[in-house]
């Protein structure tokens, strides 16, 4: 991990050309330049880091953007897109002497195609929003990351977010069809349609997916909705060891059914979510798996009895399924909560999300503890045990400098196992500036020097969310 | 988590946020699950007018990062103190705490003095709202106002438009006051007819009091209908909470006492409270009067022993009402009920009131779209932050019609009349303007019609 600067960000100026360029393309208020406004957005979702920006701007619409982008260009300055500032590695934490691009005042959702089953937004609209847009027209928009309640899809598409459907569903990548972005040069391109199929030139809309600002900036994004599943039904299985609950898992996979949701949460996180959500969790149990089937309802009852059968086979303690389509709700939010009730324990809480295939989920979490326990440190896990998916999350202080030196010698080997088992670093929070220091073991020299040569090419000034991802 | 943090220390020199115990500050963990509950962050879509803003820039004072000025003093009153982000926040922050510690700082620091807003806090702050006898004889000249005609006469002939700018504006706000005030309705000790289960004080209030003793009186009812021995402390004190929020912790921390002066904690099984605003604030006297060597004990037993009424119903399993026999049946009435900020989110109390307004026979609970959402009142925030006062009403009454409730229940009198000014500006001439109504009214209201009718059937 990058180290983080928690020292009180000095004061960045930017160019007075620039700024008096800037106020006179923009209203007043879609310019905040005083230091009042400016702390607010010296940092996001992320712990431990923070960066004053010079100045933050409000546009629009897409001609708004380029205007931004050009006046950059023109007087160098760095530019750092962000949406609702939720985001978990830094990606949208502000670089030393830029401007904040916020997109949040574009947020009209532009056009449901009930059709072709498509939505088109803005990249301010609310993640949320578009879930339930896409449900009052019995449609279903399955990516649901923790913050949906209020990440907007902007941030999603640009950290290719995840989410509890991801096993079954996918990640917001599977559902974007089409991208209408502003480069660096100020000019607009347009990737992607409504076709289904669609092979004409490079596929570089999945390019600035997961790009995280640092090749252009969104300004529209065309999703792909599915039709909403008839049923749903939520079951709660505890367990007195977490290898139990792993073994489960594997058991379910193997059984070829794959749940909507599979997710986990150790005791640690079962009692801090309980303590926020209060909707019954039994707080006693070593390991809670959350699991969700959803389809057709013959299917979906099927499938719940079986996963039960197999949960019990497993040595569960208890299994209990949701009795209403509320109560589901309701547990899936406290599980939404996870990252954030973790904040309870200790005043600095560092959400990772390492990632393995899921075979090599038990082992993972065996080693997970035992770093933990080496180092003295504090680890709460929970995660989308499903896809392989963890998020080991450490509990600590970020002003004791020596505790922090500990976890992140435990990150470190934490992460170094994760890819000697075939996994990544991030499986959905993006590498931002928290996990930058690590990629190049992950990606190798000539994978990164791809990297490099299509920034050079997309954003040749380096003047996009620099210095994110790699240097 | 609050427990755990001393109290700020007004009478020092230090910077409150400074001397504030620094693990409050860092509790916030910027996720942003605020955001989206935040009335200021969702009119403007400026992070430093949201919950971890203002957080941040409170951090930042405390970093020294920052300096306490004006700036930080208007957005800290832009805040409404509505305190939705605390129900939104897994991490669990503090905020009541932060907020007023920042309140306090502010006025500490002067920032935003000039000689009209320090005369104005000094007449509310200082001297009425300090002063229950004054207080009621201001009530009682408005009552006299308002009784001998003379406030409509002056409202027909445009006389009221001749006060300054916003007075004008406020003046259709005034609160009907009420022909008698609580001690008038109220014996000290009331007795239920049947066996004594439980003993209780009744806070009276002090906007309560004058604009809603029939509240009060009725509360009364529901207790003695329940069991419970009633004991009201005549001539009460404001419990202080207009204090705490506007920074004025000496002031609340003195009348904090006096309410302990006032009803020994010791002596009854609950203190209980009808308005959400007043019992929000109540109910952390522990906290208030944490480094009170002679209070601070007193005041542990007084915060464990609080309820708002509507809690301390459901706790004790409140007798459901039956429906009148010999009552036709006829079309359930719409009720929809609007939270007090400081009742869901401040006492976390929002399934009870509810519990109780489906035991109503002949109602019918119809929810409203954001029924948690501030309605704008929020303590004096009408009358410092009028624009998004009016923005906040407008979106309550638009969602409360969309019900087609005939009536909205309520439990703060903030709340009550901000709704009530609200719907007789919305309802069109000719349509049948909803009545706002505390709940303990309604459910009072079904008792009497239930006692009335085993009357009529024993006779």
């Amino acid at each position: 991990m990058n180290s983080p600067s928690s020292q009180p960000a000095g004061r960045p100026t930017l160019p007075e050309l620039f700024l008096r360029d800037l106020r006179a393309a923009f209203p007043e208020s879609a310019v905040l330049t005083r230091h009042e406004d400016l702390i607010p957005y010296g940092f996001d979702g992320t712990a431990a880091l923070r960066q004053l920006p010079g100045a933050v701007v409000f546009p629009r619409d897409a001609a708004g953007v380029a205007a931004v982008l050009r006046l950059a260009r023109t007087h160098r300055v760095p530019v750092v897109s962000r949406g609702s500032g939720t985001g978990l590695s830094g990606g949208s934490i502000p670089v030393p002497g830029c401007v904040v691009l916020c997109l949040g005042d574009m947020n009209r959702i532009l056009e449901l195609d009930t059709k072709n089953l498509t939505l088109l937004a803005e990249p301010g609209v609310i993640t949320q929003k578009i879930y339930d847009t896409a449900d009052a027209a019995g449609l279903f928009y399955p990516p649901d990351p923790g913050s949906m309640k209020i990440s907007t899809i902007g941030g999603n598409v640009s950290e290719n977010a995840g989410g509890l459907r991801g096993l079954k569903y996918g990640v917001t990548r599977n559902y974007v069809m089409g991208l209408e972005v502003v480069l660096a040069d100020g000019s607009t391109v347009w990737l992607g349609n409504k076709c289904v199929k669609d092979v004409a030139g490079y596929n570089l809309r999945d390019l600035f997916i997961g790009s995280e600002g640092t090749l252009g900036v969104i300004t529209k994004v065309l999703l792909r909705l599915l039709p909403k599943p008839a049923a749903r039904q939520t079951l709660l299985a505890t367990y007195a060891s977490m290898d139990a609950a792993a073994e489960t898992v594997s058991a379910i996979i193997a059984a070829k059914i794959i749940p909507c949701t599979l997710e986990f949460l150790d005791q640690r996180t079962l009692r801090c979510v309980e303590a926020f959500a209060k909707v019954g969790l039994p707080t006693e149990a070593e390991a809670l798996l959350l699991i969700e089937t959803d389809g057709h309802p013959a299917a979906v009852a099927d499938e719940a009895e079986r996963i039960e059968q197999i949960c019990r086979a497993q040595s569960a303690l208890a299994v209990r399924r949701a009795a209403s389509a509320d109560e589901a709700t309701r547990l899936a939010t406290a599980r939404r909560s996870a990252f954030s009730a973790l904040a309870r324990l200790r005043p600095t809480t560092i959400l990772e999300d390492a990632t393995v295939p899921r075979s090599e989920l038990a082992k993972m979490i065996r080693f997970i503890n035992e770093t933990a326990a080496r180092h003295q440190v504090e680890v709460a896990t929970f995660g989308h045990f499903g896809d392989g998916n963890l998020h080991p999350t450490f509990l600590t202080d970020e002003r004791n400098q020596e505790e922090m030196h500990r976890v992140e010698a435990a990150m470190k080997e934490i992460f170094d196992y994760a890819l000697s088992l075939g996994g990544t670093l991030t499986g959905e929070h993006g590498v931002g500036l928290a996990k930058k220091a690590f990629l190049p073991r992950q990606l190798g020299d000539p994978t990164l020097e791809l990297l490099r040569a299509i920034k050079r090419t997309l954003d040749p000034d380096g003047l996009l969310n620099p210095g994110k991802i790699f240097d | 988590m609050s427990s755990a943090t001393p109290p700020p220390q007004p009478d020092t020199t230090g910077n409150l946020l400074r001397s504030l115990d620094y693990s409050v500050l860092q509790q916030c963990m910027h996720c942003g699950m605020c955001l989206p509950t935040c009335p200021t962050y969702v009119e403007t879509g400026r992070e430093r007018h949201s919950p971890r803003g203002r957080i941040a820039l409170m951090r930042a004072i405390a970093d020294g990062e920052l300096e306490v000025n004006a700036d930080f003093g208007e957005e800290m009153y832009y805040c409404l103190g509505c305190l939705a982000c605390t129900t939104a926040c897994p991490a669990g922050v503090d905020y009541p705490n932060l907020f007023e510690t920042a309140r306090a700082e502010i006025e500490r620091k002067g920032v935003l003095d000039t000689r009209k807003r320090r005369t104005v806090r000094w007449f509310a702050l200082r001297l009425i709202f300090t002063r229950p006898r004054l207080l009621r004889a201001l009530g009682r000249l408005l009552w006299l106002w308002q009784a001998s005609g003379l406030q409509s006469l002056s409202r027909r002939t445009g006389l009221t438009r001749l006060l300054p700018g916003q007075l004008a504006d406020l003046e259709p706000q005034t609160p009907r006051i009420q022909r008698h005030f609580s001690d008038a309705l109220i014996n000290p000790v009331e007795r239920p007819a049947g066996p004594t289960r439980h003993r209780v004080a009744l806070l009276t209030g002090c906007v309560q009091d004058l604009a809603f003793s029939d509240v009060n009186r009725a509360t009364v009812e529901v207790l003695l209908a329940n069991g419970c021995e009633v004991i009201t402390p005549r001539a009460q004190a404001c419990c202080g909470s207009l204090h705490a929020h506007n920074g004025d912790t000496a002031t609340a921390r003195e009348l904090a006492r006096r309410q302990i002066d006032a009803i020994d904690p010791d002596s009854v099984d609950a203190i209980i409270s009808n308005a959400g605003g007043c019992g929000s604030h109540l109910r952390h006297y522990d906290h208030l009067l944490a480094d009170d060597p002679v209070y601070a004990a007193r005041a542990v037993t007084w915060s464990r022993k609080l309820r708002d009424i509507h809690e301390w119903l459901a706790e004790i399993g409140f007798r459901r009402p039956a429906a009148p026999a010999d009552s036709p049946a006829s079309e359930p009435q719409r009720v929809t009920y609007h939270e007090s900020c400081h009742l869901c989110h401040g006492q976390k109390v929002s399934r009870q009131p509810r519990e109780i307004l489906r035991a109503l026979p002949g109602v019918e609970l119809r929810e409203c779209a954001e029924a948690t959402w501030c309605c704008g009142s929020a303590g004096i925030y009408n009358i410092t932050q009028p624009e998004t006062a009016a923005w906040l009403q407008t979106r309550k009454i638009g969602h409360v019609q969309a019900t087609g409730a005939s009536v909205v229940a309520t439990a703060n009198p903030g709340c009550h009349l901000q709704l009530e000014n609200g719907l007789k500006r919305a309802t069109p001439a000719g349509s049948a303007t909803p009545s706002v109504v505390h709940p303990i009214v309604l459910l009072a209201q079904a008792y009497a019609a239930e006692a009335k009718a085993t009357g009529r059937a024993s006779k």
